[in-house]
């Protein structure tokens, strides 16, 4: 019977399949148009730019429309700021396949929608400064492009989509036009340069808890604000409290009828979490912590599918390491806190081994219990950024091999073999996204069922 | 050269974590051939097995970042 059933099913779905083809060209032609529009609007927007530099009247004769425009371009100025007209001075082209990868993966206090860019609030802190709230329009960006500000706000101003802010205490304060920004690479570190009245002011990143990892450390200030990625949990979070809520009145109000709609949706997720990694590894007592394992789940494959979508914000959320390691904090709380006398018992005393052995192996365990939640931090982190930073780097293809807009012909060869990996890149990382979340939610389980076990040894001696 | 010394490492890191998955791959299917009614046990016994090598793997490519 079983086969059958699972044939039939599986018909079913492809049948459903067949029926959904049409719908699925429909969308990728509606994506190649917009990947069109959104090529051709790059285009005004580097119009746009020099046009607006203009209006500000704070442009000298030397300024140039590319002092703004260049993302990982190592600049020729690092003759300092001795030299006069340095804002101005051209620049090589050269792409940067890398920094352009780690600026699109990173956080940013706008919301991408394709080309367009729709302003966050921010809420800023600095020792000198205080608390400043004001929403990040007022940096003056283009509504498309690269998300350049040209105003800077109190010493804050918005580089590629992020803030940063100007150290030098001669800049002044209030709302100040700027020309421009200016990244250079000095001993292995990034600074980017804010031009205004033809000279340039080096600026802090925000202060980031990734150790540094994608620049920051702890610097001069701290962003609170509601960013991209903040942005992008609260629409996962809402959606996924929406669904489950109508699925739960649903439930209520169909009782001993057959699920229907929706609920045959989402069923299946909180049946596989319980009967695959809960029952098994929890055992009666799964009950517990069924809720936080589905949390987990449904979090982490929610914020992980949402950032694979093209074009609407394409967030890194669980690939940031601050949220990685507050779900593994979690983990590693609810692991400790309810673990048993057993546990604790094996964690200080390794039961049943020669004392020799024992100062091995105490040591081990303890680093263990570190190390289990690190990985967990570590694992997501990885995972979700490396497929992130694959996919750009695919798409940089078309800059590379059209020379960054030299070569038509490389470029239109680049577009083709970006397109095809990047799809097949894509597939791939819609099944990392089912897979991270099921290993990060089983290993969670598995590691609070270790820590809750009963021994049989123990039950013996009743 | 820091650069290389470090990607040489991340290599091996890799080479290591690589074989340890393809090996666990490998008998996982193996068991699956021999005992086809377990295999919802054993996919999900060999997807936990990978993501704990992984994490060492991980370890190493996001020491080898920082040391970069």
């Amino acid at each position: 019977m079983l086969p059958l059933h699972r044939f039939s099913k599986r018909a079913f779905l492809l049948l459903k399949i067949k029926h959904r083809m049409r719908k699925i060209i429909l969308s990728f032609l509606y994506i190649a148009v917009l990947t069109l529009t959104g090529f051709a609007q790059d285009g005004h927007d580097h119009s746009g730019h020099n046009h607006s530099g203009h209006d500000h009247g704070h442009q000298t004769q030397n300024t140039q429309d590319h002092s703004g425009h260049d993302h990982g371009a190592q600049g020729h100025g690092d003759h300092g700021n001795q030299h006069g007209p340095i804002c101005g001075e051209a620049q090589d082209h050269e792409f940067d396949a890398g920094a352009n990868a780690i600026h699109h993966i990173a956080d940013a206090n706008v919301y991408s929608i394709g080309p367009f860019m729709i302003p966050l609030p921010c809420i800023l802190y600095s020792k000198e400064e205080g608390l400043k709230t004001f929403l990040s329009s007022k940096f003056h960006f283009a509504g498309y492009g690269h998300g350049d500000g040209h105003q800077a706000v109190d010493r804050y101003v918005l580089d590629g989509g992020t803030v940063r802010r100007i150290t030098d205490p001669s800049f002044p304060k209030g709302n100040v036009p700027i020309s421009g920004f200016i990244h250079k690479e000095i001993n292995k570190q990034h600074t980017s340069y804010v031009c205004y009245n033809n000279k340039l002011y080096p600026t802090d990143a925000k202060s980031t808890a990734d150790a540094g990892l994608f620049g920051g450390g702890i610097t001069s200030f701290y962003d609170f604000s509601i960013t991209k990625n903040v942005t992008s949990m609260m629409i996962v979070c809402s959606l996924l409290f929406f669904l489950f809520r109508s699925v739960a009145k649903a439930m209520e109000r169909r009782v001993g009828m057959a699920p229907a709609g929706l609920q045959n949706f989402l069923e299946p997720f909180v049946t596989f979490i319980r009967d695959e990694v809960a029952i098994p590894f929890l055992g009666p007592k799964y009950e517990k912590y069924l809720p936080f394992l589905l949390c987990v789940f449904l979090f982490i494959l929610g914020l992980n599918l949402f950032g694979q979508i093209p074009f609407f914000g394409g967030a890194n959320v669980t690939g940031n390491l601050a949220v990685t390691a507050v779900l593994a904090i979690f983990a590693f709380l609810i692991t400790n806190i309810s673990g048993n006398a057993d546990y604790w018992k094996h964690l200080f005393l390794a039961p049943g081994t020669p004392w020799f052995v024992k100062i091995i192996l105490i040591p081990v365990e303890l680093m263990g219990v570190l190390i289990k939640p690190l990985t967990l931090m570590l694992r997501l982190f990885a995972n979700i950024t490396a497929g992130h930073m694959v996919i750009l780097i695919f798409v940089s293809f078309i800059f590379i091999f059209g020379k960054n807009g030299q070569s038509i012909p490389g470029a239109g060869l680049g577009a083709v073999g970006a397109t095809l990996l990047t799809l097949f890149m894509m597939a791939i990382e819609l099944i990392v996204a089912f897979v991270q979340a099921f290993v990060f939610t089983i290993l969670t389980a598995s590691y609070i069922g270790a820590s809750t076990e009963e021994h049989h040894h123990a039950e013996a001696e009743h | 050269m820091g650069g290389s010394i470090v990607a040489i490492g991340m290599g091996l890191a890799v080479i290591g974590a690589g074989l340890g998955i393809g090996w666990i791959g490998a008998k996982a299917m193996e068991s699956i051939a021999r005992q086809p009614e377990a295999v919802g046990d054993i996919r999900a016994n060999m997807i936990l097995m990978a993501a704990f090598i992984e994490g060492a793997a991980l370890i190493a490519l996001i020491l080898s970042f920082l040391v970069a």
